[in-house]
């Protein structure tokens, strides 16, 4: 129990303090898990939005596929990856193992299945009926899109989120391709398995705590502007 | 409409506007780097829990102009990873291994940095009579025969080798056995483990100061012959793998050999535990 109370006291001095570390680890973090949640957002919601709004043959099955990689391990991801990054692997060459860039592609792999099934699920509730009562209502072609992205507006932000949520705290993938370097490629989930590796439960708990925080705030902004209705 | 495009725009101009910030720092740090400035080191977990390896690589990069990247995933992987060619310098603590690795030509000019020592921790009760025995085989000849819980690290890391390689001095073999367990766990939670279950096992002295406070075990077994945690450097071979950086690699084990990082070496933390963790080696 005493390592919890640590472990808050932890976290606050840690953000009074404002101390380096902590920023740099925030600011990786952030960098990284934004980058791969926009990368799956310009990727997965086209793809999302054409499996959930047209009809054709094969699409149950795509997004079957989808479905189960909703579930996809992110060891499995790293120890892929890593393999394909390794000097031997067939991408090598690009020098991107145990680099940022390295996690945002992993981070990438796993918010991808979120982005694309919640996108497909928004557009499939999109009824049969609305295209024909829009156009009744004498909407142009640019009215409609207006009108039908309003209406997936709620989904598709549910979808990025949910995007969001699977890469920050994601740890098993970012450590095998990043290796975890100091001031390097440690973000939050990283130094937390560190930390507690080194007996360091206190600055655990509170590192935990911070992750907590900025998955509220970033969550929560976006549930905001879910709600206003933008 | 426009409301989208402006959230849109947003939130574009916060991600690129991270991810401009960290390009700077990338471009400014690398002005005086050397033409392939990134080194790989592969190392065991132990130099990094204990903090020396993040200590030491401002240091190195301050004073070579190289990048170092510490990739600490015990001393298996490191050895399979220089085997492999996808690191350009080791840190290890698995004699026996690293030799065959040199034998075998995947890593040269292998040499000693420092070294600690492993301890046998246990309940404060030793209910297997570990203290009293003569020497190190009967001290785990005595957990055999009392089937005395031992938890063991089962990780191919560089104190998992050690602790097999002991027991079969010994002349035993406990894998299967119902009260020897293998966790496949790094070496602080395996101590917790081991604390939890009151349970015996072998660690480096490093960790267990660190976790000292945190969990209730004893050292029940300490200084035997046998003990002695080795650390070596060694480089791989460049012939082997072109893509190594071997210049890089070379100015690194230059670095830890110094004396003034030797000296640092023996420094570390002494103050806070006591007693050094690591004692080192190269000037002999």
């Amino acid at each position: 129990m005493e390592f919890i109370w640590e472990g808050i006291k932890e976290s606050i001095r840690l953000i009074l303090t404002g101390d380096p570390e902590l920023y740099q680890i925030l600011h990786l973090t952030l960098n990284v898990s934004l980058t791969a949640t926009l990368l799956a957002a310009i990727v997965g919601l086209p793809i999302g939005a054409f499996l959930g709004g047209k009809k054709f043959w094969g699409q149950k099955i795509i997004l079957g596929i989808f479905n189960a990689l909703l579930g996809l391990p992110p060891v499995v991801v790293g120890l892929w990856l890593t393999m394909f990054l390794w000097r031997s692997g067939p991408l090598g060459n690009l020098n991107l193992l145990y680099t940022p860039k390295a996690m945002i592609l992993a981070q990438f792999c796993i918010a991808l299945p979120e982005v694309i099934v919640f996108t497909a699920v928004a557009f499939s509730q999109i009824s049969e009926n609305f295209f024909r009562q829009v156009k009744a209502l004498g909407a142009n072609r640019y009215q409609q899109l207006y009108l039908l992205l309003k209406e997936v507006r709620l989904g598709l932000l549910a979808a990025v989120i949910a995007g969001f949520g699977a890469a920050i705290s994601e740890v098993g993938a970012s450590i095998m391709v990043g290796g975890n370097i100091y001031q390097e490629t440690r973000v939050l989930t990283t130094s937390i398995l560190l930390e507690v590796g080194r007996g360091n439960f206190g600055l655990a708990i509170g590192l935990s705590i911070i992750l907590m925080l900025i998955s509220f705030i970033v969550v929560g902004t976006l549930t905001y502007w879910q709600r206003k209705g933008y | 409409m426009k409301r989208i495009l402006g959230l849109l725009s947003l939130f574009f101009l916060l991600i690129f506007g991270v991810a401009g910030c960290q390009e700077k720092g990338a471009v400014t740090s690398k002005t005086t780097a050397p033409k392939n400035p990134e080194v790989i080191l592969a190392t065991t977990t132990s130099t990094v829990d204990t903090g020396l390896l993040d200590q030491l690589k401002p240091e190195f990069e301050q004073k070579t102009g190289y990048k170092l990247k510490i990739v600490a995933v015990g001393t298996g992987q490191a050895l399979k990873m220089g085997e492999k060619g996808e690191a350009d310098v080791l840190l290890t603590h698995a004699p026996k291994d690293e030799e065959a690795l040199v034998a075998k030509g995947y890593v040269i000019d292998r040499q000693p940095v420092m070294h600690n020592d492993f301890i046998l921790v246990g309940p404060k009760n030793d209910p297997a009579g570990v203290k009293s025995a003569k020497d190190l085989n009967e001290a785990l000849k005595r957990i055999y025969e009392k089937k005395a819980l031992f938890i063991s690290r089962g990780d191919d890391s560089g104190t998992d080798k050690k602790e097999k390689s002991l027991w079969k001095t010994a002349g035993l073999n406990p894998k299967g056995q119902p009260w020897y367990k293998e966790a496949g766990v790094g070496m602080g939670a395996c101590l917790q483990l081991a604390s939890e279950k009151q349970g015996y096992s072998l660690t480096d002295r490093g960790t267990y100061l660190a976790y000292k406070g945190k969990i209730d075990l004893a050292i029940v077994r300490e200084k035997d012959p046998g003990l002695i945690n080795y650390y070596h450097v060694m480089l791989v071979n460049p012939q082997k793998y072109p893509k190594v950086n071997y210049e890089g690699a070379k100015k690194f084990a230059e670095f830890l050999l110094s004396p003034e990082v030797q000296k640092e070496i023996g420094e570390f933390k002494k103050n806070l535990y006591g007693q050094s963790l690591f004692i080192p080696d190269a000037q002999k």
